[in-house]
């Protein structure tokens, strides 16, 4: 019964994964939104309006697969990480009512307010929490020996700030996929501008963490891992540069820097799941210390295998429906 | 004096706990509004887009438009207030997640991926899709977005039924564990809960359909429109108010069986006694153990609780002082939910009983009580959810885990901040939601569409006379 623990956190990772895409894009277009003209912002909106709110629900998904498979490391970990999980959750409040009442307003200006500072706030915060997961916590008996600001420190601020850019960038790859004429060539410069600071963030990340987290240093630079894992590091440089290539000339094929833009962040994501493996809450709790037992793992699991490919069909018939650029009729309703 | 004891004198005194306690009250309470009125308008806009499909009259087309404006503003506060509590039971009650999360985990992995997916999957297209599909698909997706609202529904109250009334568990290592999956999903209380919350919903939302019907008709603005709102919301809320009122009687019943401690509390019963009376008002006194005040019918409780006025009604006094529910406050909610109901039932009934004797149009009066019996659902829900889960207390799983165990290890401060924050952040966006959704309903329903296809069937067919009346009247 080892396996049940290591097939879930397949699953969780997962949705992690899937969330991280999705929700990037979203969030990284209200990133966007204060360096968009006022005209074109409609059209930005109406790009993912009929979309974010199933992009929303993998953040749950994820939530609810920690709880399911891990509930002790669900308990720690929001607890530790209290502010700045509620701070994202208040700015996803924000965030998400813009959607409708952006449209609806006379007076744009909170509700644009709303949009951008929801959606930047949710990255950053997003990227906080990362950072202070990847640096790991203690454990003393009761509760992760974390203190409530600890959430800030100088790494926790550089990967907040990196996922803020690595959404914006997804954003502006989604946009470019969505929209036509003005707004299409202003997101193709607004992603050539924004990859070079990615992948600057991204090799901050890459030699800080392994500085910060000693467990990790080894795992990469040990050998014989040093060879087995450089794969890794290589294929995300030679994904920057593709996606650089693809940027530098206008893409013939709108997708093709979406598309290139998601590899880059499989990979990242990938680089991230072998340093913390096989821990669920770093440097304290492996995911078979805190996995749920046997017969909990097993029920959800039937579910997941049954259900979940139900849903990846029916929400990519609704990404299906939406095909194709922004069109009048997605603005409003 | 300390929080411990109920006593607040000081702001010292909001220890962690009760912070913790009051912001998820307060989330919970704030996000079950939304749900209230999205899940009755959701079956409300399949209503409406079948008969379209099916008659091809474009007033249903016309009344699907306006109303699918506020659902999309209802569905979107509840999906936002919705994420919060999903990760503050984690934040702010950890110990009750690391505990129970083997049995609550699963039920709400499986809301999320029946649920949440379902109705975020559809409500693009429902909302966006009418000129990217064809009719037969947009409807499709209507369906599956109320489907959703059901599911949703199903797997939440079954763990919260649970955490009410536990079965198909053990203990082992202090943590729960499943015996047996059925026995868990369909805990005593559950099916009684489950149709209770969903008749509440419905109900809710045909009296805020009748509601706005009537400001309709008073303002002159669209009687035609406003006429047909009204008769649907009446004639729907006078089958659920008699039918609700049964459900929860059987609830009732049912709670006396596995709950009776909260049963004494809702009826301010202390003492173990026969021929108990049916309360209308009394003030409890918890630390007397007792009520003053009291006005009561007597023997009814005993009748309506053993269906024998010798019935033997168990009383608060049966468990230690700590192990009894804040009595005044379940008391007054459970009184002030059947109220409602019965305010409900009254009202629908009037107002059935107007629309068949034809005394059309309606009396202003009554109209303007009918306005004002709008949020007479909300109140009641609110009002219910604060009788079970404070009737509940001092357990958040009843017999095995009490509230004071189960919260995090977070510093009061850090609470009291958070806290601050949602009644700030959650006052403005109500007031942001109210305001829009006035502007809604003022602005009135979209102008009548032509008809866009063959009706496969004769329009008024099938249906009451009085309400194909309102052709002949206007």
């Amino acid at each position: 019964m080892d396996m049940l623990p290591l097939i879930w956190m397949l699953f969780l990772v997962a949705a992690i994964g899937f969330y991280v895409l999705l929700d990037g894009f979203s969030l990284g277009v209200g990133i966007l939104f204060p360096f968009a003209e006022p005209k074109h912002r409609a059209t930005m909106m109406g790009s993912v309006s009929p979309v974010w709110d199933g992009n929303q629900t993998w953040l749950i998904g994820g939530g609810s697969a920690l709880l399911t498979g891990f509930p002790k490391a669900f308990h720690l970990l929001c607890a530790a990480l209290y502010l700045p999980l509620m701070f994202m959750l208040i700015a996803l409040v924000f965030r998400g009512v813009a959607f409708e009442f952006y449209g609806k307003a006379k007076d744009k200006r909170l509700w644009t307010a709303a949009f951008i500072g929801g959606s930047t706030l949710v990255a950053f915060c997003q990227g906080l929490i990362l950072g202070s997961y990847v640096l790991g916590f203690e454990y003393d008996g009761r509760r992760l020996v974390f203190g409530a600001w600890d959430f800030i420190s100088p790494f926790s601020l550089l990967t907040g700030v990196g996922v803020v850019l690595a959404y914006a960038l997804l954003g502006a790859c989604w946009l470019i996929l969505k929209t036509e004429g003005e707004l299409r060539d202003w997101s193709i410069e607004r992603a050539r501008r924004l990859l070079p600071l990615v992948v600057l963030m991204v090799g901050l990340v890459s030699v800080w963490t392994p500085l910060a987290v000693p467990a990790i240093s080894e795992r990469w630079f040990a050998m014989p891992n040093l060879i087995l894992l450089s794969p890794i590091p290589i294929w995300t440089l030679v994904m920057a540069f593709v996606l650089y290539r693809v940027l530098k000339t206008p893409p013939k094929q709108d997708g093709l820097p979406f598309i290139t833009c998601i590899g880059l962040y499989l990979l990242t994501l990938i680089g991230l799941g072998i340093s913390l493996w096989p821990h669920i809450v770093p440097r304290a709790f492996t995911l078979w210390d805190v996995a749920a037992p046997p017969e909990s793992l097993l029920f959800a699991m039937v579910g997941v295998l049954l259900i979940v490919p139900v849903v990846l069909v029916y929400t990519a018939h609704s990404y299906y429906v939406f095909r194709g650029k922004v069109r009048a009729e997605d603005l409003y309703h | 004096m300390s929080a411990a004891s109920g006593q607040i004198t000081t702001l010292m005194d909001l220890d962690a706990l009760l912070l913790s306690r009051i912001q998820f009250a307060f989330t919970i309470a704030y996000h079950i509004l939304f749900p209230t009125l999205s899940m009755g308008l959701a079956m409300f806009l399949v209503f409406l887009e079948g008969l379209e499909l099916r008659t091809g009259d474009p007033r249903y087309r016309q009344a699907f438009r306006f109303w699918s404006g506020i659902f999309a503003l209802s569905f979107g506060m509840g999906v936002v207030s919705g994420v919060v509590l999903s990760y503050e039971i984690g934040t702010n009650w950890g110990r009750f997640s690391e505990i129970a999360g083997p049995v609550v985990g699963p039920l709400l992995s499986y809301e999320v991926m029946t649920a949440f997916f379902l109705e975020a999957g559809f409500l693009g297209v429902m909302l966006f899709g009418r000129a990217r599909v064809g009719p037969r698909m947009h409807f499709f997706a209507t369906c599956m977005v109320a489907l959703g609202t059901l599911f949703s529904a199903f797997w939440v109250l079954s763990a919260n039924s649970f955490m009410q009334t536990p079965a198909g568990y053990r203990v082992e290592d202090g943590v729960l564990r499943i015996d047996s999956w059925v026995e868990v999903i369909f805990n005593p209380s559950f099916p009684y809960r489950y149709l209770h919350m969903v008749t509440a919903t419905y109900l809710s939302t045909s009296m805020a359909v009748a509601a706005v019907g009537a400001w309709f008709l008073l303002s002159g603005r669209d009687d035609r429109f406003g006429l047909h709102m009204t008769k649907l919301g009446l004639l729907a809320a006078a089958i659920l108010a008699p039918l609700q009122i049964f459900i929860g009687d059987q609830h009732g019943l049912n709670t006396l069986e596995h709950q009776p401690i909260k049963i004494a509390a809702m009826e301010g019963h202390w003492h173990t006694s026969a021929e108990v009376p049916l309360l209308l008002f009394a003030w409890p006194d918890q630390t007397a153990e007792e009520n003053h005040f009291e006005i009561g019918i007597p023997k009814l409780a005993s009748l309506i609780l053993t269906h024998s006025s010798d019935g033997i009604v168990k009383g608060l006094t049966e468990v230690p002082p700590d192990e009894r529910p804040p009595v005044a406050i379940v008391f007054w909610s459970f009184r002030v939910m059947v109220g409602c109901g019965l305010a409900m039932l009254l009202m629908a009934w009037v107002g059935v009983w107007f629309l068949r004797r034809g005394s059309l149009p309606m009396s202003r009066g009554y109209l303007r009580l009918l306005m004002l019996s709008g949020p007479l659902g909300f109140i009641a829900v609110l009002a219910g959810w604060v009788t079970t889960e404070c009737g509940r207390q001092p357990w958040v799983v009843q017999g095995l885990l009490k509230t004071r165990d189960a919260v995090s290890d977070i510093a009061a401060e850090n609470v009291a901040l958070t806290l601050a924050a949602f009644i700030v952040v959650y006052a403005l966006l109500f007031l942001a939601f109210a305001s829009f959704s006035s502007h809604l309903i003022r602005k009135g329903p979209p102008a009548l569409e032509p008809l866009a296809h063959k009706p496969q069937d004769t329009p008024l067919s099938g249906r009451p006379a009085f309400l194909a009346a309102d052709e002949e009247e206007l």
